[in-house]
């Protein structure tokens, strides 16, 4: 079972608060690496918002690759943020030679196209680098996208932290939204694509629990869409069913649970909306989950929101104060970095509803 | 001595020979009147006794009369070992034995000059099942919690109807953020997994499809079991079209379109929707070949529903003047739904076999989205009557055709658009809900079942060949005859009663194999769940080889 959070505030938090939420779940977890996306970054990305940065970790020749193929297709570096780290002896980290978070700016004949045009091209470029970089292993792409950063890696979570020397809170690399996980690793092997949280085109999803549908959502999603690839974790399947739902049908946020966890035909009968439930259960069955979850997304808007599975297997719980909201699969991750919370407020999300946080904080609950 | 006639037929060339205690005989006459194949008369035998009544012996003869029963030695009236006279015999003095020097297949030709005619099984003795090769072997645990059959709810429907891709449906947002149709679906109901598939009312006899029928409409209305059933070929009594449960019926329209005549001078006084269409192209049991009800059993009120004389009634292996899938669709597809305003889910039902699958694929591009449904039917099934040799060597099992039209869809990622449903010898080990489970995981949103309802009224007939007599209109227990006497045999409560009971116990069933692998819903296409004991079924099926 993985422990997840998430954090989004009003002011740029570092990731040291998210290693602190997700280091007191410590439990939850066996150590055996972390992941993290920041979305609506700040420090030296702030003034970058509009142009999407690399993140990667590769060896020297991953990086020549992926700089050459990026140079090729007319983007231009216009920032680079390399991590410095702390490689001390001991630390129980997989570290790979580099962690790239590149910067860049559109190809020429694309600065004035339309939105949708980029984004397509920068789902392309992903792909593409990671055609390229997958064979021998020359590197791993884990989004590029504007203002948004990645960073996975395998090992314990707080060695990885002392490794980015992401302990000490500094100003240069915050965010102020961050979706963080400790692994718990059962399935699959340990590579870092499987880590949580995915992300694709301004959309993030991790998960806590296990896709008993699994099979029936990679044979359905692998038709989709081009950029439903890799499957290396079950859960993967829900950033992609959000993907779908939001931004490919553009269907309202509120619908992802109904396609996910579907309402019993016998109260979808109750209800107003039937004939649209029913249309949905029916003509998105294979995107149902069936399987204990708790799922944490954000949306290229920076919405972040949060529901479970129909059972209410997996635990998750939101708490806040005027500045921050978190997520957290277990409150004592909350208590850690938000001691000072009225807590009497804190919501445990009900099996039938989406928490959803916009960007001024404000907490919606959406009855499925 | 008399002259030896050894062509003559004996008990010995039949396929059942009677065994008979005549000292335990009371002579009641039971068994002899309750033979509806009049395989054994009443006959009297010449005895001698040799006695002596002196001191010393000496033997005298004396000569008496003793009546006996008497297996009749004809291939028209021969044992069909359905074990009626054991069953009615007070004294167990009777019984039938299979003979397995039989010479039936050779005598019944040659002095017939005729092809052998039967009830629907498959005879030919089978090795074990494939579906027997298959278990459910991903049990959920801890992580990923087993469910708990008893506490939690389970959705056990599956669709009959045309399914939208995603993307096409007509959803648009409101202003409050809502999704709103804006044009009209296919007709789509979500139904029990499990549909009591087409039996005409001509095979079964009145009591018979009236206690089916009733045990549809209770399972539905006491039960919460939105069990559908399947007419058959040759219409529904008018009194049905017009009532209210009509909506449990899926009306068939099959090559001799009989019945339709009166169905559709029913229809502007039909108060409630069919729950369906069925078009059969083809019978998974007798593939490439028509219906057969013989004259037997072609009684008045068979005549009047479906419209025709007395007379052997042959539907034609194929539909006259439809000769490709495109042409099926259109004219077929569109008229029936037109004809119910397309309110009413229209599928097919097609054997399975070879080319099965370049069907399905054609019909999964049908660009008017009026296929409701594709209803594949495998070997070892089937109730009707045929040609022997139909039955016997002709057809494809079911299951890995599923599979293929399942996978057919996988690839062009168009699962679950046109709902599949499989039915062939499921349920033919008694235990349909595993057969049903494990169809589902490989793919089929549901399964249908005509045998086993027959089984759960009493057919005393088997794969073994016992019984089978289906064609002849003397059904000793009275399912598929309509000869008042036999059909009086059959009590319609106690049918309807377990065939309601069996549905129960069965969708208990179907929740406790539901339950460990954690699913709530349907695993359709959860092939994952699934593991095979036979490498070669494990990489047809595509699954999890263990041993
Ligand atoms: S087994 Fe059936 S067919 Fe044979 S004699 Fe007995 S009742 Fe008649
Ligand atoms: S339905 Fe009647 S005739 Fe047919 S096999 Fe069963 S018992 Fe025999």
């Amino acid at each position: 079972m993985c422990r997840i959070g998430a954090i989004k505030s009003l002011d740029y938090v570092h990731p040291s608060m998210a290693l602190q939420l997700m280091q007191s779940q410590q439990k939850g977890h066996d150590n055996s690496g972390f992941a993290m996306v920041m979305h609506d970054l700040g420090g030296i990305f702030e003034n970058y918002k509009h142009l999407p940065t690399l993140s990667m970790a590769a060896t020297d020749e991953g990086v020549k690759i992926a700089e050459d193929i990026l140079h090729r297709a007319g983007f231009q570096r216009v920032m680079q943020w390399v991590p410095e780290t702390d490689p001390q002896p001991g630390l129980d980290i997989n570290a790979m030679p580099n962690y790239v978070f590149e910067t860049f700016d559109y190809p020429k004949h694309l600065r004035n196209a339309e939105q949708t045009e980029k984004e397509e091209l920068l789902l392309d470029m992903r792909l593409a680098l990671r055609r390229a970089l997958e064979p021998n292993e020359e590197g791993f792409v884990y989004s590029f996208w504007p203002d948004v950063v990645t960073l996975k890696e395998i090992g314990d979570p707080r060695d990885i932290g002392t490794y980015f020397r992401l302990w000490e809170p500094d100003d240069r690399f915050t965010a102020r939204v961050i979706t963080a996980q400790c692994r718990q690793n059962t399935n699959y092997d340990i590579v870092r694509y499987a880590a949580h949280p995915f992300h694709l085109q301004g959309y993030t999803a991790l998960a806590n629990g296990e896709n008993t549908f699994y099979l029936k959502n990679v044979e359905f999603q692998r038709k989709l869409h081009r950029g439903y690839i890799g499957f290396e974790s079950d859960s993967q399947c829900f950033l992609y069913t959000l993907h779908y739902v939001h931004r490919q049908l553009g269907w309202p946020l509120r619908y992802y649970k109904h396609v996910i966890t579907p309402l019993p035909f016998e109260e979808i009968e109750q209800r107003e909306d039937k004939e649209q439930l029913k249309a949905i259960r029916q003509s998105l069955a294979h995107l149902e989950i069936n399987g204990p979850n708790t799922i944490i997304g954000v949306l290229p808007d920076h919405t972040m929101f949060t529901c479970c599975d129909a059972k209410k297997l997996r635990p998750v719980v939101v708490g806040r104060d005027e500045k921050t909201v978190v997520i957290s699969s277990e409150v004592c991750g909350i208590n850690e970095i938000l001691p000072h919370r009225n807590w009497e407020e804190d919501i445990y999300p009900h099996e039938r509803e989406i928490v959803a946080i916009d960007n001024s904080l404000e907490v919606q609950r959406w009855r499925q | 001595m008399e002259t030896m006639k050894v062509q003559n037929v004996t008990p010995n060339d039949l396929p059942w020979k009677i065994r008979y205690d005549a000292s335990r005989c009371t002579l009641c006459g039971s068994c002899v009147s309750a033979c509806s194949f009049r395989a054994i008369e009443c006959k009297v035998e010449r005895r001698r006794l040799i006695f002596s009544e002196s001191d010393i012996p000496e033997p005298k003869a004396r000569f008496s009369a003793v009546p006996v029963i008497r297996q009749v030695r004809s291939i028209k009236n021969y044992c069909r070992g359905c074990g009626i006279c054991e069953k009615v015999c007070p004294n167990d003095a009777i019984r039938p034995e299979r003979n397995p020097d039989t010479r039936h297949p050779i005598v019944m030709r040659c002095l017939a000059g005729d092809s052998i005619k039967r009830g629907g099984r498959k005879n030919l003795e089978s090795t074990q099942r494939t579906l027997d090769k298959i278990r459910v072997g991903r049990i959920s645990q801890m992580t990923d919690p087993s469910l708990d059959a008893q506490r939690h709810t389970f959705d056990l429907l599956a669709p009959f109807g045309r399914i939208l891709p995603p993307e096409k449906l007509p959803l648009g947002t409101s202003p409050e953020g809502l999704l709103q149709f804006q044009e009209n679906t296919p007709p789509v109901r979500w139904i029990y997994p499990v549909i009591i598939g087409d039996m005409s009312i001509g095979a079964l006899s009145w009591r018979m499809w009236e206690a089916v029928a009733m045990a549809v409409a209770y399972l539905n209305e006491e039960c919460g079991l939105p069990v559908r059933m399947c007419s058959g070929e040759g219409g529904v009594p008018v009194r049905l079209l017009k009532s209210r449960y009509l909506k449990y019926m899926i009306l068939q329209i099959a090559s001799g379109h009989f019945g339709w005549n009166r169905i559709a001078k029913a229809m502007p006084h039909m108060v409630e929707d069919p729950a369906g269409i069925l078009i059969k192209i083809g019978q998974g049991a007798k593939p490439g070949d028509g219906g057969l009800l013989q004259a037997q059993k072609v009684a008045e009120h068979i005549q009047a529903i479906r419209g025709v004389p007395k007379a052997d009634l042959l539907s034609p292996p194929n539909h006259q003047g439809l000769y490709s899938i495109e042409e099926s669709v259109q004219k077929m597809f569109l008229s029936f739904n037109a004809a119910f305003k397309f309110r009413v889910p229209v599928a097919i039902k097609v054997a399975a076999s070879a080319t099965s699958v370049s069907v399905f694929n054609n019909l999964v591009r049908d660009p008017y989205n009026i296929v409701g449904g594709f209803f594949l039917d495998g070997i070892d099934g089937g109730t009707g009557a045929a040609h022997e040799v139909s039955l016997d060597h002709t057809g494809h099992p079911i299951v890995s055709k599923l599979r293929d039209c399942y996978l057919a869809a996988v690839a062009q990622g168009r699962q679950g658009q046109i709902p599949l449903w499989a039915a062939g010898g499921l349920g033919k080990t008694g235990d349909l809900a595993a057969d049903a489970f494990k169809m589902i995981c490989l793919g089929a949103n549901g399964v249908f079942t005509g045998k086993l309802i027959l089984q759960m009224a009493g057919c005393v007939g088997n794969d073994m060949g016992r019984c089978n007599a289906c064609n002849t209109g003397l059904c000793p227990v009275g399912i598929t005859t309509q000869e008042p006497p036999l059909v009086h045999r059959l009590d319609p409560e106690r049918v309807a009663q377990n065939i309601v009971n069996y549905f129960l116990a069965m969708d208990t069933e179907l929740k406790k194999l539901m339950a460990p692998i954690g699913n709530s819903s349907l695993p359709v296409g959860r092939s994952d769940a699934l593991v095979a004991t036979d490498r070669a079924v494990a990489d047809k099926l595509q699954i999890q080889y263990v041993c």
